[in-house]
């Protein structure tokens, strides 16, 4: 009698009779997925913790040295320096890349033509390789910066936002798409509502779409923080780090345009000696994207609303 | 309508088939060639093969895994592998590393099992590193047919961790036909003041002649390295030599950079190009220049000869009678008996933790390649001279070049680049510096450069120590 019921619904996912080899076999089914996760990420992370307190050239001759790698890093200006580019920059393009996104997502839900052809042209940038981009821009970049007498690399400013260019032109097609989803899902009996009652273009802007819009703003938000931080690609292939400065009194030498990514990477290829130190700040660097993240999550979450 | 989209999406989805089809051909013959060096070989012929039995039985069983690091050889490594392999039945297999991505490929295959058993190990800071791995190759048959130490690294035990198997040698390349054309030989430059003399009279007449006398420095990153390393080899190697220092040093004093201003400002001066665009020029610009004859000299090494004369696809197929390469003269006394700038980074190193199998098989493949005909001479056709007992003369004129020089008792400037610390760092300050002062020459932009050299060696010795 309970199971005819059940049939009648047509509820049968819900049926014991499937249910129950679901429960009992669903490790099998997520074994291989399971396994190569495992395989490909837990284990290279946890190894990589690991070797962040070791001393390696290659990671079979790992010696234990504790956190003398971890002392080694924060005495190190080279990280701190950028660290705080790094930051500016990730400030910086979350700014320009989500306003312009939305913009650009804004004007091409409006009922105009050829909206889809812009839709392609405005989404193709993201689909070029960093290492392809960095060596285009630097041509623009050079190519301009001639007629004024002076090249990309002479100063870490032009580094900066030629950076922040590159990266824009790249990522506002792709947040584009998401908040063109985003926009067109807001409902419409909503803004009629807020016709019928008067409200100005800005006010529905920003009492209704907006608030509406949060769940893709939280999305690319997260999106453009932690691309930010993670830029590597783009940042080597468009001035490797250069200009570089030294500092005789203070006896130290400073990429002025290199992001944390780039400059693990340097660290890296120092020499031996410096293999662990490398891995101690990409395992510092990656709590560091981590923690971001998930407060940007708490905080923007709260601002979404329930539709 | 309909249709015609399903039409379109269907011929769309059969020319996709066909682009998978082609490809696939295309590739084919490089997927049956790998397996077919690696093993195949092996166990079809050994059995057959008689001559085999002359080697010893350790290295029957053993392999070579050869990580080599010069892709414009690979395909020579790849033939010269499975000759091997055919006429003694052991498997040699040849990886190449993508163009500078030597280190990290070294460092991720070392870690694996099946380890290359034969790697490059080419200058100082490269011993350091793998010291642990490098086997003692002194009194080994292959070293036993070397004609030269000179190319050798040696630990601080004195041990023979690498040898060099073949030398490049670098200077001013020179296009005779249009130095004769403006009224000169190369016998007529035989220190910086001729030198400048020359450039500065064929630059002043750059118009009418329709060439300059230098192509340009430039010091984008792949240029760059000319003089970063190359040129600046001649500051260190006289302050080396008056200072007697055969090892890596703490720091450098610079005593000689005014002659390193000397003929930095003479490239940038007496150039076809003007000194503010040098920071973003290329190294394919320069060479063009020269391949194009718009200019007489062109900073550069032996291995441009194939560039230049042979390779059809770069097009410039120069005669090989009218270049030739002389010293880089930059005021120094006594430079009159300079000859080229001769050293290498070419140096083998067997890796010690290969089973002992792999490691006799290693050892007697490099005897075969330095001792069998076949060997050497795709080593003279691919590498240049090889300081070994049983070399073959390369065709390439600029070595040609560096022997008549040493013929002539001129001293032979060595690398002394080698030592430097933390190298691709030092040379990003330097370059940094450089570029700055082409773009706005002054003695405070010179002095940026000499804080790059001096200040910046002392910074990289300590970070790399430290």
């Amino acid at each position: 009698m309970h199971k005819k019921k059940k049939k009648r619904d047509g509820s049968a996912v819900n049926s014991q009779l499937i249910r129950r080899p679901i429960q009992r076999w669903f490790p099998l089914f997520i074994l291989p997925v399971f396994a190569c996760f495992c395989i490909g990420f837990v284990w290279p992370f946890l190894q990589g913790i690991y070797l962040s307190f070791c001393s390696f050239n290659i990671p079979k001759d790992a010696t234990w040295v504790g956190i003398a790698n971890y002392a080694k890093v924060f005495k190190d200006p080279s990280f701190a320096h950028a660290f705080w580019n790094t930051a500016a920059f990730a400030v910086v393009s979350i700014i320009i890349i989500n306003v312009f996104a939305f913009i650009v997502a804004y004007a091409l839900t409006q009922k105009m033509r050829g909206s889809n052809l812009f839709r392609t042209v405005f989404f193709m940038p993201n689909l070029i390789g960093g290492v392809v981009l960095g060596y285009i821009w630097s041509m623009i970049f050079d190519g301009i910066l001639k007629q004024y007498g002076t090249y990309l690399t002479s100063n870490a400013t032009y580094g900066f936002w030629g950076l922040v260019i590159l990266v824009s032109w790249q990522q506002i097609g792709y947040m584009m798409i998401i908040y063109i989803a985003g926009l067109q899902a807001v409902p419409s009996d909503m803004l009629e509502a807020a016709k019928i009652d008067g409200a100005t273009g800005a006010q529905t802007l920003f009492k209704v779409i907006i608030p509406n819009v949060m769940p893709s703003i939280t999305i690319c938000t997260f999106l453009t923080l932690t691309n930010g931080f993670k830029l590597f690609d783009q940042n080597l292939a468009l001035t490797g780090g250069l200009p570089q400065v030294v500092d005789k009194a203070a006896k130290m030498k400073v990429n002025m345009s290199e992001l944390l990514a780039l400059n693990i990477y340097s660290t890296y290829n120092i020499n031996k000696n410096w293999h662990g130190v490398a891995q101690a700040k990409a395992v510092i660097f990656f709590i560091l994207v981590a923690v971001l993240a998930l407060s940007q999550q708490y905080a923007t979450r709260k601002k979404e609303v329930q539709q | 309508m309909k249709k015609l989209i399903a039409l379109l999406l269907a011929v769309v989805m059969v020319l996709g088939l066909v682009a998978c089809a082609s490809s696939a051909t295309t590739e084919e013959p490089a997927k049956t060639e790998e397996p077919a060096k690696t093993e195949e070989p092996a166990k079809t012929e050994e059995p057959a093969a008689e001559e085999p039995a002359e080697e010893p039985a350790a290295s029957a069983s053993g392999s070579v895994y050869y990580l080599n690091f010069k892709p414009e050889a690979d395909q020579a490594w790849q033939d010269l592998a499975k000759l091997y392999t055919e006429q003694t039945g052991v498997p040699v297999k040849v990886v190449t590393a993508a163009s500078g991505d030597y280190s990290t490929t070294l460092n991720a295959q070392m870690g694996k099992d099946g380890a290359p058993t034969l790697f490059q190990c080419g200058n100082q800071q490269g011993l350091a590193d793998w010291d642990d791995y490098c086997l003692d190759l002194t009194g080994t048959a292959v070293y036993n047919e070397m004609t030269t130490d000179d190319f050798n690294l040696r630990n601080e035990a004195g041990e023979v961790k690498a040898i060099g198997y073949c030398y490049e040698a670098y200077g001013i390349i020179t296009n005779k036909a249009l130095l004769a054309e403006a009224g000169y030989s190369v016998d007529d430059i035989t220190d910086f003041a001729s030198l400048k003399a020359v450039a500065d009279d064929i630059h002043a007449r750059a118009d009418e002649l329709g060439f300059d006398a230098f192509t340009s420095a430039g010091l984008d990153g792949s240029s760059s390295w000319r003089f970063s390393g190359h040129l600046a080899n001649m500051p260190l190697f006289y302050e080396f030599r008056d200072d007697g220092v055969t090892a890596q040093p703490e720091t450098v004093t610079g005593a000689y950079l005014d002659n390193f201003r000397a003929i930095w400002d003479l490239y940038i001066t007496d150039s076809c190009v003007a000194p503010s665009e040098l920071p973003t020029a290329t190294g394919d610009q320069a060479e063009a220049e020269f391949g194009q004859g718009k200019a007489v000299f062109f900073q550069n090494g032996s291995w441009e000869y194939a560039n230049l004369v042979t390779d059809e696809s770069k097009g410039f197929l120069m005669n090989p009678e009218d270049i030739t390469m002389i010293p880089i003269y930059c005021g120094v006394d006594g430079e009159q008996d300079a000859g080229l700038c001769a050293g290498t980074e070419n140096c083998w190193a067997v890796n010690s933790q290969a089973s002992e199998e792999d490691i006799q098989a290693t050892l007697d493949f490099l005897y075969w390649v330095v001792t069998s005909d076949e060997g050497t001479q795709m080593m003279a056709d691919n590498l240049g001279p090889i300081p070994f007992k049983n070399a073959k003369t390369p065709e390439n004129v600029f070595f040609a070049a560096a022997n008549d020089y040493t013929a002539a008792g001129k001293y032979v400037v060595t690398w002394a680049f080698n030592y430097t610390p933390n190298v691709d760092s030092w040379r990003a300050g330097l370059v940094t510096a450089l570029a700055a002062y082409s773009a706005n020459p002054s003695d405070a932009t010179w002095e940026d450069v000499v804080t790059a050299f001096v200040d910046g060696w002392a910074i990289e010795y300590a970070m790399q120590n430290g």
